[in-house]
Parts: structure tokens; sequence; C-alpha cells
């Protein structure tokens, strides 16, 4: 009997230890589920707040892109109108290279000869090739007569062309005043009235007038002038002039000296009779 | 290294079309005054291209084109007529004759020298 009960105490005694690990197990077993789910939840706060800084994170670097783009579209901007003004401007330059290239020329084949009837014929070849004039004529002004004389002429007879009295008409005006006069009308007419040109620039040596070029109808495709026609004219006003009178005073005094020559050669030979 | 041959009378014209020339890299100017001196000149050098004017004292640019188009070695030069005559009529009597192309003058240096490099490039 004392051992029945002995046994019976043993298994009471075990039970309850059994009983103990049970709900010791059972809160083990709950904690447990109460961690993980905690473990759970730091887990999404922590993916949260991930996704939001690298949304952020990209969101900047989203933004320092667009910033970085305007900027570089902004230089391109600029890239491409300094790139536009550079060749605007390397027109211009080329532009004023043909034109200097054009007054070097017609500077040059002016004071190339001191032939009188070959400068007259260069003055007619610029005229006609660098201003694409097609009925002009060149009237020099006789100081004698005070008249002005034409001595070559392009497209029209020089028999048409009438002396011309200084101030008398456009022409004689332009030689009276040494302005130069530009119509506002150009002309591509086959018929030209002789004392009313379209253009008359007069020549001159600082402001003396020796004559003056009397333009009176342009090449078809001659539109209108251009400043470089402008800066031609002046060249003319000026370069022709001088270039026209120093080879008349040079034809004089070879004509005068070739006369003296001859009445030396005469006095020399005298003495031989 | 294109030779290009100029046939003009006029020396101040040849002045202006050899400056325009000089800035085509590498060409070099070969200069006559009329028709015949540009076939002188064609038969002792070797021409890329002619440039010529119409109205020439000998023989003009129009009888040069006939000329030069009628010789088996030089027939296929480009020609450029180069001109004071801007009528229709005178651009379809250059053309017609053989010249591949016209200007007329005043000429614009840059027209010249794009229209120049456009037939020896």
């Amino acid at each position: 009997m004392e051992k029945d009960s002995g046994i019976a105490k043993n298994v009471d005694e075990f039970l309850q230890i059994f009983r103990k690990g049970e709900e010791f197990t059972k809160d083990l077993i709950k904690e447990n589920e109460r961690l993980r789910f905690r473990i759970a939840q730091l887990e999404e706060t922590l993916d949260k707040s991930e996704n939001e800084e690298r949304v952020k994170l990209y969101e900047d670097r989203i933004r320092m892109l667009e910033e970085e783009l305007n900027s570089l579209l902004e230089k391109y901007r600029k890239v491409e109108e300094e790139n536009k003004d550079f060749a605007s401007k390397y027109v211009e330059v080329e532009t004023e290279n043909n034109n200097l290239a054009n007054l070097y020329v017609a500077s040059y084949q002016l004071h190339s000869t001191l032939d009188f009837n070959e400068v007259l014929r260069i003055v007619l070849e610029i005229v006609i090739n660098l201003i694409g004039a097609e009925k002009f004529a060149i009237l020099l002004m006789d100081e004698k007569t005070n008249e002005l004389v034409p001595v070559a002429s392009e497209g029209l007879s020089l028999n048409d062309m009438p002396k011309v009295k200084t101030g008398e008409g456009t022409i004689g005006r332009v030689a009276r005043e040494g302005e130069s006069y530009f119509s506002e009308n150009i002309t591509h007419a086959s018929m030209v009235d002789a004392i009313s040109p379209s253009v008359c620039i007069p020549l001159k040596i600082k402001e003396h007038v020796i004559g003056v070029i009397s333009i009176y109808s342009l090449f078809v495709q001659k539109t209108g002038f251009s400043n470089m026609d402008y800066e031609l004219f002046n060249l003319l006003a000026g370069h022709a002039a001088t270039a026209i009178f120093s080879s008349r005073l040079y034809s004089q005094s070879e004509r005068k000296l070739t006369t003296i020559q001859s009445f030396l050669d005469l006095l020399k030979e005298k003495p031989r009779r | 290294m294109p030779n290009i041959l100029v046939v003009e009378d006029s020396p101040t014209m040849r002045q202006l079309i050899g400056f325009a020339i000089k800035r085509i890299p590498d060409s070099t100017l070969i200069e006559a005054t009329d028709g015949v001196d540009a076939l002188k000149k064609l038969s002792s050098e070797k021409v890329d291209i002619i440039l010529a004017d119409i109205n020439m004292p000998v023989m003009d640019g129009i009888k040069l084109v006939s000329l030069v188009r009628g010789t088996p070695s030089y027939k296929n030069i480009p020609i450029i007529m180069i001109t004071t005559q801007g009528a229709e009529e005178d651009k379809k009597r250059a053309l017609s004759a053989g010249a591949n192309a016209y200007l007329t003058k005043p000429v614009k240096t840059q027209e010249l020298i794009r229209l120049v490099n456009s037939f020896i490039s």
C-alpha cells in the first residue's frame, strides 16, 4: 500500500512537472509567435522606410539629372547661337575679303600703266566687270572751255555723247559740285538719254573735278547697287581721277620731250651744213 | 591639284578670277587672253576646268567651247562661261554650244568658287 501511494505521489509529481513543462512550452511557443510577429512587423517597417529613402534618393537623382540636362541644353543653345554668330561672321569676313580683293584689283589695274588710253580702257573694264554697267561714258573736263568732253564710252557711240558745260544738267551739276548722283530708278533700257544718267560719279583729285563717269544703264542681271558698288564708286572717284590725270600729264610730257628732243637733234645737226 | 584655265581678254577680270581661284586649295591658274591662246595652253598643259568669257577678240568663247567639245582629248573638260550677257537666250547659246555652267558679271567670288568646286570635287 505504501509502495502504491509512493508511486502515485511520484506520478502526481511527474504530472505536475509535465504540466509545468507543457505550460512553459506553450508560453515559449506564444512568445516565439509574438516575437516572430514583431520581427515581421519590424521588417515591414524597415522595408517601407528603405523604399521611401530609395524613392527620395531617386527623386533627388532625377532632379539633379534634370538640372544637368537643362544646363546642358542651355549650353547647347548658347553654342548653337555662337555657331550661328561665327557662321554669319565668316560670311561677313568672306564678303569683306572679296570686296577688298575687288578694290585691290581695281586700284592695282588703275595704277598699272601711264598710258592714257590704257587707263581709260581699265576704267571701262572696272565699270563693266565690277559694277555691271552696260552703257556709260567717261567725260573729262576741258579747262579752257570749261566743258566736259566725252573721251571713252561703252554700249553707246562717242558721237552720240554731247559736250556738257559745267553746271548744265545732271552731269554738269555733278562736275560743278563734286558730289555723286544716284537716280532712284536703275534702268535697263535700250534707249538712253545722254544728258540724263542713272549714276554720275565725279572724278576728283582732292576737291578738283577733272571729269565724270556717267552711267546710263546696267546689265539685266544687275538689279541694284550693293555697298561694294558704292565703295567702287568712291575708289573710282579718287583713283581713276589720279590715274587719268597722271597718265595724261605723262603723255603730254612725253610728247613735249619728243618735240624738244627733235629740236635738239635738229640743232645738233645744223653745224654739219 | 586642279589646273584651271581662265580665258579672258580683260586683265582686270583675269586678276580678279585669279584671286578667287587662289582660294581653291592646291589649284593652279593658267591664263589665256582669247580662244586661240586657250587652245595653245590646252595643247601644252593639263587642264581640269575652263572658265571662259564669251566676248573676246580673235576667237570668242562660244567658238572655243565648240572646238573643245569637238576635240576627243578635251571634250570632257568642264567649261564655265563668264560673261556680261545675262539674257536667257545668251545662256541657252552658251549651254547649247557645250558649256556646263554660266556665270554673269559682275561675278560673285563665292559663287565662282562654289561652281568650280562642284566640277572639280
